[in-house]
């Protein structure tokens, strides 16, 4: 059993926002109730038609995405997604993102009506939105969302962090300071492709977040950093692809981990993540 | 939908730079409709990390068949796998073209093929003669050894007319030209509805025909897309009403009346 705030895990594999949609997507491929917690697309107010096309290119052993938090909005999410991922029996996180800490404490005063709500993330660093700098690359910044959504709920909080920040443990301890319960950790890294046959980026928002595989090793840097650094739980994910990955970001001081881009390419493989961990758990143990 | 492991029964090169492979897929093919598609992971390790969509050629006796074409570094790999070997294969994906019941009498469809845009309207021609319905088939393709498919569309049963860019074999020009004279000449059924794939502004002329010409037409659309099951929202399509579909789960195959071609 894992714990992280108020949640109680039954593992330590979530699935990571925007990479597993609202759970129904992946019905066919694994049995939902075995992960460890179910981490949502991100929700914001209104809904969000996100980012014109192309928005995601492959890269060697990496994705680059600028989807631009496209969803239907937070009652649209309450009414026509919620049901379903509250009968799924495993923790439901949900994945919030405001312009400001105000439409961040209005998303998480909302969600905490809702019993079928375990958790809330706060995505305070998603690099596709038309913003002057992420919440995430400001100590300040961060610790207003956080301490306005502490206010607005006693749910468990996780903040999520971005990598494109010279001290990413500052900003960790800005959000525990704040109330957060636990920081995850890492979103993507802005990134850029250029075709050089038409000499115009990949994507039409010109940048966007690189993931995968390709990320791992600065992403477990990052996580090992922050968990010898604050007392909170660590949340680790960057490149997840296997049982072998998730552990090194457990060894890292990770307390849980996220499986994220790894969900486009094989549906079902958070079971086999957590196949694998418990096999080596036992095998320690 | 499934992810499963499918043991290549054969993958060899049709002409030019086109390959076929064949897997052994009961599943996929027992539950695959024309139109409809197929993630493949091409390769081993993580380099190459996006599966590959395909759309399906054919689907019999527990076999699905890929016309594929080698444009990247995915598909130059999976040429290279031999019979024997296998690969992971996410399927039937989307919604295929839209046929009517089987017992409605309709006039001969027109199916509209561009380059490796065959590879699914062999699979509904081959439906289509199961019903005993008759369409006319538009190959068009670059130059005269490039043409795919026209024996397949022939033992159909399919009126096939052929068009190429370099005036080597048929009507000389792009397909889409080939239907304006075909609609000219009054030589299809009225009322006959247009099934299309191929290239973008190939699919994008043969739809402002049809429109203009009162003919009803469904595209099949290729996006990139990562997961092919609505997770990762790369594939977005824009309808004319401002609606955002997914190519990869309401899709591949659109309306074209309703999708917005500017885009």
């Amino acid at each position: 059993m894992i714990t992280i705030g108020k949640l109680k895990l039954k593992n330590p594999v979530m699935v990571a926002s925007g990479t597993f949609g609202y759970a129904r997507e992946f019905e066919d491929f694994l049995d939902l109730k075995k992960l460890g917690a179910i981490v949502t697309k991100t929700i914001t107010l209104k809904p969000r038609q996100g980012n014109p096309m192309p928005r995601i290119c492959e890269t060697a052993s990496g994705m680059l995405n600028a989807i631009g938090l496209q969803n239907e909005g937070i009652e649209n999410f309450i009414n026509e997604k919620l049901p379903y991922l509250a009968k799924i029996g495993t923790s439901v996180i949900v994945s919030i993102s405001g312009n400001n800490a105000e439409e961040f404490s209005r998303l998480a005063k909302r969600l905490d009506k809702e019993k079928s709500v375990d958790g809330i993330e706060l995505n305070i660093s998603c690099p596709n939105i038309q913003a002057k700098g992420l919440v995430a690359q400001c100590p300040d910044a961060t610790y207003e969302v956080v301490e306005a959504v502490r206010k607005a709920t006693d749910k468990t909080i996780i903040t999520k962090l971005s990598p494109n920040v010279t001290d990413i443990v500052g900003i960790a301890k800005c959000a525990c300071n704040a109330g957060s319960d636990a920081v995850s950790l890492v979103n993507t890294f802005l990134g850029m492709v250029i075709d050089i046959n038409t000499e115009k980026p990949k994507l039409a928002n010109v940048t966007g977040g690189l993931s995968g595989p390709c990320i791992k090793p600065i992403a477990l840097r990052m996580v090992w950093e922050v968990a010898k650094n604050i007392d909170k739980p660590v949340i680790g994910m960057g490149g997840i692809m296997s049982a072998e990955d998730a552990i090194e970001f457990l060894l890292a001081g990770a307390k849980a981990v996220q499986v994220g881009t790894a969900n486009f390419v094989e549906p079902g493989i958070c079971e086999k993540i957590i196949k694998g961990i418990d096999k080596w758990t036992k095998k320690k143990s | 939908m499934k992810d499963i492991k499918a043991t290549i029964l054969s993958n060899v090169k049709v002409k030019g730079d086109y390959y076929k492979i064949i897997l052994d897929a009961v599943y996929i093919a027992k539950h695959a409709k024309p139109g409809q598609f197929v993630q493949v992971r091409c390769a081993s390790g993580t380099e190459i990390l996006f599966r590959r969509p395909f759309s399906i050629h054919r689907a019999r006796s527990g076999k699905i068949e890929m016309l594929y074409e080698v444009v990247g570094k995915g598909t130059e790999v999976l040429s290279c796998k031999r019979s024997g070997e296998c690969v992971d294969v996410l399927g039937p994906l989307g919604n295929g073209f839209t046929l009517l019941p089987p017992s409605t009498l309709h006039p001969s469809p027109i199916l509209i093929a561009g380059g490796i845009g065959t590879a699914p309207l062999v699979f509904l021609a081959e439906e289509l003669a199961k019903r005993k319905i008759k369409p006319i088939v538009l190959i068009g393709a670059r130059t005269k050894s490039l043409i795919l498919c026209e024996k397949d569309f022939k033992k159909a049963g399919a009126d096939v007319k052929i068009a190429t860019d370099d005036a080597s074999r048929g009507y000389k020009g792009f397909v889409s030209g080939l239907l304006e004279e075909v609609i000219k000449k009054g030589k299809y059924s009225q009322g006959a509805k247009v099934y299309c794939c191929g290239p973008d502004p190939m699919m994008k002329s043969i739809a402002s025909i049809c429109l203009k010409h009162g003919l009803k037409c469904e595209v099949s659309l290729e996006e990139t897309m990562a997961c092919g099951i609505g997770a990762c929202l790369g594939c977005v399509v824009k309808l004319k009403n401002g609606e955002q579909k997914l190519a990869c789960k309401d899709g591949p195959v659109f309306d074209a009346e309703k999708l917005s071609l500017e885009q």
